[in-house]
């Protein structure tokens, strides 16, 4: 470290000149001067060299114990989207789905690997499905979640804002193609409870989504998309919705549907009751019920502890060859001779 | 075009030329607006961010809210037109000062007292002593019996010492009551910018005597700035007015001032809206392919099946609005911030103190600060800027013996004074030729010491020595010539003056002592004009070690010389010369040729060596910046011999063995083509060998080798570190200035009078010295500082550290800028390429203003080297120069860590935020505050 004071002699005089009175005129004084005391690192060899090192010493702990934590949280995936078309309708799935007399239930069986801990985690995964498309994302009105039919411009809904000639609430792409599968647990006979409350974000429910805003006219147009809601339910309740109204950045994502408040054995088999309503076939979606437990760091991910493996790991070896190369080739610091007018 | 003008007449003249209103104003109260606009408007940065803001008023297609564009737009151009605005009040109110002056004119036959902008040209403008003259007037009348008037040209022309002006011949003898019904008529050329060269003619009218017409000079004229000196009143007929005149003519409107930074900014601008443009189209079009083929299968999205035709161009114009922000509408703000820092930094700078007059230096340009550090000529004044301009008479040799050589000052030598009272003949005779041989003018003041007037500083320097050696010149009155030495009045009639010319380099002086009658010769002149004349018996060797040893001080030396005439030669001479000084045809030569035939056989007195200090710490200054790489040009209006020695003196050119000086002269295209090809030939031989060689030329060879050897003369330029220019114009010196910037020089003009004005302009940057010869420099340079060993610190101080604060800042600018529009890039494609943002307005102004604009003004107190450091290895500024900071392969080490870091930034994002929890809000949040991180690594890292 190489530190550079407020005091070299040349401003010595000049300072006496100026007397300074307090702490504020002596720092302004510095900065006028350009002179404010500075410290400035000088990257030797080995300093280099063991921020580096130390660098790989502390990242390398931390990606295994990430890696760990990640390892421990257990998932069970399941897709269920080809599986629940009758074998009769697996050749045109989309007339299948989209016809509204036919009741798509279906059902899976699952089988847990390892022990399970309360709280599990039901999560709805949909692939291929573009949710931050823009015509999307913007087709939404916060003021209208909120304030209900009291917000008059729902122009930003479009084309989904009004239908009849009448207001839609809640308006726009996002609420009107509302995923509506919905799932049933069974466990040896006896139905899990799923706990389908707090699913939402609270600051959601509480102040972005209405207490007094009750659906209207949803779902009432001649063309259908997804779920419907309940009219008699206000706004901040239908967490589903909540839910869903957060968009994903990626195209494949999941989304939260329900807790399950109780451990699951391994080698517990779990037959889910689905009902397959929603319409990803029109352009080969996916559809994935997922179970997960939870770690302190979330669901299951190990590239984060990857990345920090190979961040610490590289830096080790960044910090060898480093100090192989100055051992071999080393240079004196602060020589005049390499300057370039002097070679 | 001829003008006529018809003196003192109130009703031809009113109209036909302009009134004598300045006028230095861009803008009027009603075109402020439009005009300021369409200039700021033709700044292509501006153009470009008046079309994204348009654009973002289609809500179809913007990204992001438009007030985050038209709010910065709006601001920053409020910021500058207030600028400009202020700018120009300024000037309106010093316009308004000098036009609202007040001055004495003729209107119907009586004197009044009129403003100054209603003085019109044929009115019969009355000045007193010390009055600046208001326009260009022709004289008629001065208070002087024999029609002669001084004034002081300093602001015109930058030489201070006074100058003689004559009534024309038509007008001599008129009297007071006689001049105020003047009527006649002045022919003239238009207004033109030559300040050397006045043609015209007057005819008085009847009743004014005879109907010749008399020629007129420019010596029969007083031009507007200089000021009336010792000459109680003169009154003269304004023929040029407002800014018709020579002054204003020369003046010309300094352009705005574009560093090489700013263009290097421009350009890579231009290449990352290349960038951009290539971006959007490739984009775009993949995004309505992908419109198209998938998202018409993407029922949720709800795509009508019928389109207007606009359609194809939505997904293109959003992505150039989503990429509008790879060029940073904020660099420009924040530029504009850190530039008037910089500026404050020069002006606080306490170390840049005149600690003679307690003047600060001063930034009058905010904005060009890092030009300083990629100077690569500097072009400066030679009196008043190397030098004090301040002349003292420090030692001399009479008659073999050395005077002043231990205390360094002749004045107090106790031999020369002890020498001086026991009445040695030799010191005598010394004293007298240094107090008579001179055309000084001595004036009583009120209060009764003795001002002496003179043409040259060295006289005057003389003359004031002679005075505190006893010697007093007391009064000059026609002929006779009083001078009072130890109490007694010696009276001299001056016979003859031989005047000096630059060819003769001496002038002498016959006269008659009153007192005995008897004739002599009293010379002086440069050492090789003298000493080859002096008499057969007299050994002139110990002069000759006497001259080179002042010179090798850097003094200024002349040798004084005298000898008796004869009655009968002086009459039979004094015929000879008359009639030589009545030629018509080359008469300079057939004067000096019949001078030659009285300055013989001279009786050698002595020597005297007059110091032109230097001032303080200029041969280290000049030696410190040319270890940088910075090539020096020297152009003064000052005599070819007195600038060779000053540029010796002050390391400016190496003595002979070492250095070589080349001299370019001639007075005919011939002449001058020959020499200058002599000079370039000897100049490529030279080049590979390590000498200094530099080549001096004069005015009139420059002249005409820039007119017609304009060739040859730019190579020579460019091969030349070092160059003198002697006795060249003003509108020569910018002239040399164009031609170094047009072979892609940058360049610094350093200057004091308003000589350099022109110069100081037109170079890339201005510097000017607050120094005695007023303040017209330091008012129209960008920079004004006290003295020139500020340059140093000017230079390679805040230039250099002006150049890398804004080389990094600039770059920054675009780095973080980039990094953010590659995340939104890669994002578009997981989006569908439809152009979604993945940052919302809010958190983009935060990130373009909090996190990223604010922060890295700490940047402009960075230092990468200490001072110290620097003014050590002043080769340090060579990166400067060279622009190894800021160029397109360093731009282009940005533009690659954009990526990079946005690579990075984007993937750990979105996989850590995988699956469960890809809420796009929070994601974007990720992603910001990974680059906030990775940013503020970059400024931590690159700060040093």
């Amino acid at each position: 470290m190489e530190v550079e004071g407020g005091n070299t002699s040349a401003n010595d005089a000049v300072a006496r000149k100026i007397p300074i009175q307090s702490r504020r005129a002596k720092v302004f004084y510095q900065f006028t001067q350009q002179n404010l005391p500075a410290c400035k690192p000088v990257l030797t060899p080995s300093w280099i060299v063991t921020t580096f090192l130390l660098m790989g010493v502390i990242f390398i702990p931390i990606g295994l114990v990430t890696l760990r934590t990640s390892h421990s949280v257990i998932e069970i995936v399941e897709r269920y989207d080809t599986e629940c078309i009758p074998e009769k309708f697996r050749g045109n799935k989309v007339s299948y789905i989209k016809d509204s007399t036919i009741l798509k239930n279906c059902s899976l069986y699952l089988k847990v690997p390892k022990h399970m801990k309360a709280p599990i985690y039901i999560y709805y995964q949909l692939d291929n499905y573009y949710q931050n498309h823009r015509r999307y994302v913007k087709s939404r009105n916060d003021q209208q979640l909120l304030h209900g039919l009291k917000s008059n411009d729902t122009s930003s809904c479009q084309p989904e804002d009004s239908s009849n000639g009448l207001p839609i609430v809640p308006c726009g792409l996002i609420a009107w193609s509302l995923f509506n599968d919905t799932f049933k647990f069974i466990r040896e006979s006896s139905e899990l409870v799923v706990n389908r409350k707090n699913i939402a974000w609270k600051s959601d429910r509480n102040h972005k989504f209405g207490k007094q805003v009750y659906p209207f006219n949803f779902q009432n147009g001649t063309f259908i998309g997804g779920g419907s809601l309940d009219p008699s339910v206000p706004l901040s309740d239908q967490e589903d919705l909540i839910v869903w109204m957060r968009t994903a950045a990626l195209p494949s994502f999941r989304k939260m549907y329900g807790r399950i408040e109780e451990d699951l054995d391994a080698d517990d088999v779990i037959a889910v009751h689905l009902m397959n309503n929603y319409n990803t076939y029109s352009f080969g979606g996916k559809k994935k019920l997922v179970l997960s437990t939870s770690s302190w760091l979330g669901g299951k991910n190990d590239f984060l502890g990857v990345a920090y493996v190979f961040v610490g790991s590289s830096s080790i070896i960044i910090s060898l060859v480093f100090m192989l190369l100055h051992v071999k080739n080393p240079r004196p610091y602060g020589e005049t001779a390499y300057l370039s007018w002097n070679r | 075009m001829k003008r006529y003008i018809y003196i003192n007449d109130d009703e031809t003249s009113q109209d036909l030329y302009c009134a004598n209103r300045l006028s230095n104003r861009k803008y009027t109260l009603m075109n402020f607006l439009p005009k300021n606009l369409w200039e700021q408007f033709s700044r292509f940065m501006n153009q470009y961010f008046l079309l994204i803001a348009c654009l973002q008023l289609w809500s179809l297609i913007t990204p992001v809210n438009p007030a985050s564009t038209w709010g910065p737009l709006i601001f920053i151009f409020a910021v500058s037109a207030t600028k400009e605005a202020w700018d120009d009040y300024n000037r309106y109110l010093s316009d308004k000062k000098a036009n609202e002056k007040e001055v004495w004119v003729v209107k119907q036959g009586i004197k009044k007292l009129i403003q100054s902008q209603d003085i019109r040209v044929g009115n019969i403008v009355w000045l007193r002593e010390n009055d600046e003259v208001p326009c260009d007037l022709v004289l008629i009348g001065t208070s002087d019996p024999q029609g002669v008037c001084y004034v002081e040209t300093a602001a015109l022309d930058g030489e201070t010492d006074l100058k003689t002006r004559l009534i024309p011949a038509a007008c001599m003898g008129m009297d007071f009551e006689l001049l105020h019904k003047i009527k006649g008529v002045i022919e003239c050329p238009g207004p033109d910018k030559d300040i050397r060269r006045f043609d015209g003619n007057l005819r008085l009218l009847p009743p004014f005597i005879d109907n010749d017409v008399c020629p007129l000079t420019i010596k029969n004229t007083i031009l507007q700035s200089c000021y009336l000196r010792n000459t109680e009143w003169a009154c003269g007929v304004a023929v040029y007015t407002g800014n018709e005149t020579k002054l204003g003519m020369t003046r010309g409107i300094p352009e705005p001032k574009l560093t090489a930074v700013d263009a290097m900014i421009d350009k890579l601008t231009g290449a990352i809206f290349v960038f951009q443009i290539v971006v959007v189209i490739v984009l775009g079009t993949a995004g309505n392919v992908w419109k198209d083929t998938e998202a018409r299968k993407q029922w949720y999205v709800l795509y009508p099946q019928e389109f207007p035709w606009y359609e194809l161009l939505v997904i293109p114009l959003r992505f150039e609005l989503l990429c509008s922000i790879m060029i940073p509408i904020s660099i420009k703000v924040s530029l504009d911030l850190v530039k008037s820092l910089y500026a404050k930094f020069i002006d606080w700078d306490y170390e840049m103190i005149d600690p003679e007059t307690d003047t600060p230096s001063h930034a009058t340009n905010t904005a060009i600060s890092e030009d300083l550090a990629q100077v690569e000529y500097i072009l400066t004044d030679k009196t008043g800027t190397l030098t004090e301009n301040r002349m003292i008479f420090r030692r001399c040799c009479i008659g073999g013996i050395f005077y002043g050589n231990e205390t360094g000052d002749a004045l107090k030598d106790v031999g020369l004074l002890n020498a001086i009272t026991s009445g040695s003949p030799d010191v005598i005779r010394f004293l007298t030729v240094m107090a008579v041989c001179n055309t000084v003018i001595p004036a009583k003041s009120k209060a009764g010491a003795i001002l002496y007037k003179a043409q040259s500083q060295d006289e005057e320097a003389l003359v004031h020595a002679a005075a505190q050696l006893h010697m007093v010149l007391v009064n000059k009155n026609a002929s006779i010539l009083e001078i009072k030495f130890n109490g007694s009045v010696l009276q001299y009639e001056i016979l003859e003056t031989l005047e000096f010319t630059s060819d003769r380099k001496r002038m002498s002086v016959v006269v008659k002592d009153c007192h005995s009658g008897n004739i002599s010769l009293l010379s002086k002149g440069a050492d090789e004009a003298i000493l080859p004349y002096a008499h057969a018996g007299q050994q002139t060797r110990t002069f000759v070690e006497a001259v080179e040893q002042y010179s090798q001080l850097g003094l200024r030396t002349l040798c004084l010389a005298w000898r008796e005439v004869e009655e009968d030669e002086y009459q039979e001479w004094s015929l000879m010369f008359k009639e030589a000084s009545s030629t018509l045809i080359d008469r300079e030569w057939r004067i000096a040729e019949v001078c030659q035939r009285l300055e013989h056989d001279l009786k050698v007195l002595g020597v005297t060596a007059i110091e032109d200090r230097l001032q303080d710490g200029v041969p280290e200054t000049i030696e410190t910046l040319r270890k940088a790489g910075i090539n020096f040009w020297m152009l003064t209006g000052d005599k070819q011999n007195t600038a060779i020695q000053i540029a010796l003196s002050c390391n400016f050119i190496s003595p002979e063995p070492k250095g070589q000086l080349l001299s370019i002269d001639g007075k005919t295209e011939d002449e001058v083509c020959r020499s200058l090809e002599r000079v370039l030939l000897t100049m490529r031989i030279t080049t590979s060998e390590p000498k200094d060689v530099a080549f001096v030329v004069d005015g009139w060879a420059l002249e005409i080798a820039l007119k017609h050897y304009r060739k040859a003369f730019t190579e020579l330029a460019i091969l030349s570190r070092t160059a003198i220019c002697c006795r060249v114009t003003p509108s020569q010196k910018a002239q040399l200035v164009e031609l170094l910037k047009s072979c892609d020089y940058r360049t610094l003009a350093i200057g004091d009078g308003g000589n350099d004005v022109r110069m100081i302009q037109k170079a890339d940057i201005g510097v000017g010295i607050s120094g005695r010869e007023g303040l017209q420099a330091a008012r129209a340079a960008d920079y004004s500082i006290g003295k020139f060993r500020f340059l140093k610190r000017l230079i390679l101080v805040h230039g250099r550290y002006s150049y890398n604060r804004t080389a990094f800042l600039s770059q920054y600018s675009f780095y973080k800028s980039l990094l953010i529009c590659f995340i939104q890039i890669f994002f578009s494609f997981i989006s569908g390429l439809s152009g979604t943002s993945l940052f919302n307005s809010v958190s983009l102004m935060a990130y373009n203003v909090f996190y990223t604009s604010i922060p890295v003004l700490v940047s402009t107190i960075d230092k990468d080297l200490s001072e110290g450091t620097v003014m050590q290895h002043p080769q340090i500024l060579f990166y400067c120069q060279a622009g190894r900071l800021l160029n397109p392969s360093t731009f282009a080490g940005w533009f690659g860590r954009s990526l990079f870091h946005a690579i990075v930034a984007f993937v750990i994002s979105i996989h850590v935020y995988a699956y469960e929890k890809s809420e796009m809000e929070e994601v974007s949040m990720v992603a910001l505050s990974g680059c906030i991180w990775l940013q503020a690594f970059v400024v931590a890292l690159e700060t040093k």
